[in-house]
């Protein structure tokens, strides 16, 4: 991580569309009255959404609507490596390098993103259709190595199953997200190693029997007692 | 009231009292860098670690409130070894380059790492740098330094009210950078350089200038605005090189202005040093004799009629005593201390302090402001406002312009006339006023200085009679001035004897001819062009507007350079030291006009400042009160008028030139264009 700051070139302005107001006032009305800046992560989000990064004037735009400085929001921006301070591709791979991901394999699947697309970690392809970056741990070790592909988590990958990952979203395709090996979420890969017989029915039962054998083993030591010491 | 042990100290403190204020208490130090007792609670430095009994770790005790029984130990091997760790860490990334640094002998880290630093490093890596910010013309900043303990952020967004700091990115990379890096637009900027307990935020101006154990100094009392900041003149040879605040919780807690700070350098340009003398229309370099002899001959004969004299802003009591005895033994009741014009009732003190006290604001519930920018006329006094807005249930308003104050307010409206509305309760905020505890009013000049100023005065004190502002142990009409001499030579008795003109009459007299001398005694705020034909003879210590239109220059001392009596706007007596001696042939002031009584025949019986005080006490017994804000009768005063319905002129345009001193200031001059010209100035293409 290096210093994050916000970006040379900005736009000129920024306002939300129709439908973000919409989403924007139901984020603020979950919080209490005068608490609006609750809502400063929503909005930076939804600004995101919007622009595909977070810029200079949607961060202002954001600090009039919550009534806070703008400093406020640009700390919040800052702090938050999930919000691109600057202009990212139409797809924003992220590969977690994190230890686990990298004691996993994750400089093969970086390896695969930079042969695939032919960008270094950090920039974006001329057309704008891809850029690359690092992301911090992502939370999901137990499917390493991982790749953040937008919303999606991409798991379990490898040099080549990145490559395929990849042809599938430059056809303009939506790979379905999860891991890439045959495996269910974070359940163990492959079959089953234990459990994988049917166990033993439960034994049945015969209470009359057992009954039966209890008044007996009864009546023969009432018998006992009542004989005659020897 | 929980009891707990410190130290092996029992001590009984306040519920919600923190450990760190419980030691502090009973004598107990705790090292702290984030931890002030004016801000919030931040505790991120975690330099206060203690060991509590029966606490798993060491606690950081700034943050960490006492309970019942508890036992603290602050200098526990376990405390010691935690505090080295976090000192140890915080070397890690800071440069260790004091040799360098301007904060090299007066610095926290500088001092707590001589108690806590490991005698060895032990990081190895590269340590990290950050780029320098911009933060104005004040703030020197080398951000390598910072240790994050963002006390400068806390004070813009409590104290100074400008949240424009912040603390960017996470970690490592967190930086502490205004926002954009603008320059920090407040008039108490300066301050963060005090907090700052490193060498990231370092005054610009005094940058490389000095090292705090040259330095002498001297107590004093600033002069550049009302509020009487407490000072403390750091000077080396003959220069005062900074001025730094001391503290006073009833007037300044330990804030100060950056006009009151920085325009110290001005002392240094533009300086009277020698009499000079008009002749053929230029004046001449002349000496004592020839400029005392000038007087003489023009007027010696004179009636007192014909004579008259003006106080300026920052002249201390002493000089206007002298002067007012020197033109009373000519026979001249012509003499003002309001060079404004303002229109002030000298013969009723409570009708010209700021009766409540400075203090006395964050008991108030209820503050009208009338005609006062107190941002910019007194920044200090405008911080006790917000840090009472802060806490809350308080209804502030104001009559005038909608300014930007620092706090929220309700605006009334930019029309005086709306003052007769509040005082006859037609207004919705009569009620307000009435229902309040404790409620006050705030005049300002731009109010008294209007030419129906006495009505305004008059319907000010009507709302105060009417709206229950003047009730048992509370005064809440309350006058703020913006000149550091007014109050004091109000309370002399510098104003019109019997007979006498104003400030109005006198300058009109000598554009019409009847008044024949004037004698201004560091007076530049008046308009000189006004003085027509009159012989000038100006006192002062800067060539400033007065001086260029005298006929005779007498050269006077600035605030740094004599021992002086000031009277704050509430009515306080404080004395300034002198720091440094006056330039050249300048000399201090009441000496030169007893000097000048003896060659007019007239000698005045003051051989010594001792002798002056004496006659001051004399005069108004208030003056042996020192450090004292005494409270003043509620008596009648002002004469009831129509006041127009017209809003204000400020007294105050540029808050960074208001003065002489100021305006010679270098710093005042960058800040000018930093802050009052960049809005206005048309942008080329060159700029950012």
């Amino acid at each position: 991580m290096s210093t994050r700051s916000l970006a040379k070139d900005q736009p000129a302005s920024f306002a939300f569309n129709a439908d973000y107001i919409a989403q924007a006032k139901r984020v603020i009305a979950k919080y209490p009255a005068g608490r609006q800046a609750s809502a400063v992560i929503p909005l930076l989000d939804l600004a995101q959404r919007q622009e595909g990064w977070v810029t200079k004037p949607a961060i202002e735009e954001i600090a009039k609507i919550l009534d806070m400085a703008p400093i406020r929001v640009l700390e919040v921006a800052t702090f938050y490596t999930m919000f691109n301070l600057a202009p990212v591709g139409k797809t924003h791979v992220q590969i977690c390098t994190s230890l686990p991901c990298w004691l996993r394999g994750s400089n093969d699947v970086v390896r695969a993103c930079k042969e695939k697309l032919g960008i270094g970690m950090g920039e974006m392809t001329p057309d704008g259709s891809f850029s690359l970056g690092e992301l911090e741990c992502a939370g999901a070790c137990v499917n390493a190595p991982v790749a953040q592909i937008g919303d999606d988590y991409f798991e379990d990958l490898d040099h080549a199953s990145t490559g395929k990952l990849l042809d599938a979203f430059k056809r303009g395709e939506k790979p379905k997200a999860g891991p890439v090996i045959k495996r269910d979420s974070s359940a163990p890969a492959g079959d089953a190693i234990t459990l994988t017989e049917n166990p033993a029915p439960p034994q049945k039962q015969d209470f009359a029997a057992a009954k039966a054998a209890f008044e007996e083993a009864k009546a023969e030591a009432a018998a006992k007692a009542a004989a005659p010491k020897a | 009231m929980p009891k707990l042990t410190i130290d092996g100290i029992a001590v009984e403190v306040p519920p919600n009292t923190t450990i760190l204020q419980a030691a502090e208490s009973v004598g107990v130090e705790i090292p702290r860098f984030c931890y002030h007792d004016r801000l919030s609670i931040a505790g991120n430095c975690r330099m206060c670690l203690v060991d509590v009994e029966k606490s798993p770790k060491p606690v950081a005790s700034c943050a960490m409130p006492v309970g019942e029984g508890m036992v603290v130990h602050t200098k526990s091997d376990r405390a010691n070894k935690a505090r080295g760790g976090v000192m140890e860490f915080l070397l890690i990334n800071h440069p260790l380059d004091c040799p360098i640094c301007d904060q090299g002998g007066e610095c926290d880290l500088q001092d707590q790492a001589m108690a806590y630093g490991f005698d060895r490093g032990r990081f190895h890596e590269n340590k990290r740098a950050v780029k320098d910010k911009y933060m104005g013309p004040v703030v020197e900043t080398v951000m390598t330094r910072c240790i994050h303990c963002t006390r400068c952020v806390r004070f813009a967004t409590e104290v100074a009210g400008v949240p424009q700091l912040g603390a960017t990115g996470r970690g490592e990379d967190m930086e502490i950078t205004t926002y954009l890096e603008g320059a920090l637009s407040s008039e108490l900027s300066g301050n963060v350089v005090d907090l700052c307990p490193v060498g990231a935020l370092t005054s610009k101006p005094y940058a490389f200038n000095a090292r705090p154990w040259e330095l002498r100094k001297t107590e004093s009392v600033d002069v550049m605005d009302a509020v009487g900041t407490n000072v403390r003149l750091d000077a080396r040879g003959r220069v005062v090189l900074r001025v730094l605040p001391r503290v006073n919780e009833d007037v300044n807690e330990e804030w100060m202005a950056d006009k009151s700070r920085h325009a110290v350098d001005g002392l240094r340009y533009q300086r009277l040093d020698q009499p000079y003398v008009r002749k053929n229309g230029k004046l001449q370099p002349a000496s004592w004799d020839e400029a005392f002899g000038a007087i003489v001959t023009k007027i010696k004969g004179l009636p007192g009629s014909k004579i008259a004299a003006l106080a300026g802003d920052t002249v201390d009591a002493e000089s206007m005593m002298v002067l007012k005895d020197l033109l009373t033994a000519l026979g001249s009741g012509n003499l003002d201390c309001r060079q404004d014009g303002a229109a002030l009732d000298p013969s009723v003190r409570a009708s010209y302090i700021f009766n409540s006290t400075i203090a006395g604001i964050e008991q108030a519930d209820a503050i009208l402001i009338v005609g006062s920018n107190p941002r910019k006329e007194a920044p200090v006094l405008n911080a006790r406002i917000r840090k009472r807005y802060l806490r809350g249930g308080v209804a502030i308003a104001t009559v005038g312009d909608a300014i930007d104050l620092t706090y929220k307010y309700e605006h009334l409206g930019a029309d005086a006339g709306l003052l007769s509305r509040i005082a006859d309760g037609s207004h919705p905020f009569a009620a307000t006023l009435k229902s309040a505890k404790k409620p006050m009013i705030i005049v300002g000049m731009a109010a008294l200085t209007r030419a129906d100023g006495a009505a305004v005065l008059a319907a000010a004190k009507s709302v105060a009679d009417n709206c229950g502002l003047v009730k048992d142990g509370w005064n809440g009409f309350n006058v703020l001035h913006t000149a550091a001499s007014r109050v004091g030579g109000l309370d002399l008795g510098f104003v019109p004897g019997a007979g006498g003109k104003d400030t109005r009459g006198i300058l009109a007299g000598a554009s019409g001819g009847e008044i024949e001398a004037v004698y201004l005694l560091g007076a530049d705020e008046i308009n000189t062009a006004k003085l027509g034909k009159a012989f000038v003879i100006y006192q002062g210590h800067h060539g400033d507007r007065g001086a260029h239109r005298a006929d005779v220059v007498l050269p006077g001392a600035a605030y740094t350079e004599k021992d002086g009596t000031y009277v704050n706007t509430e009515g306080r007596v404080q004395r300034g030291l002198r720091a440094v001696f006056p330039p050249g042939d300048a000399r201090e002031d009441w000496t030169i006009i007893r000097a000048l009584s003896e060659k007019l025949g007239k000698t005045l019986p003051y051989d010594s400042i001792g002798q002056v005080r004496a006659r001051m006490y004399y005069v108004n017994p208030l003056f042996s009160g020192v450090d004292k804000a005494q409270a003043a009768d509620w008596k009648p005063f002002g004469a009831a008028g129509a006041v127009a319905a017209t809003g204000f002129d400020y007294p105050v345009k540029n808050y960074y030139m208001t003065d002489p001193i100021s305006r010679a200031s270098r710093t005042m001059a960058q800040c000018t264009e930093e802050f009052v010209l960049a809005g206005s100035k048309q942008m080329t293409g060159t700029h950012g």
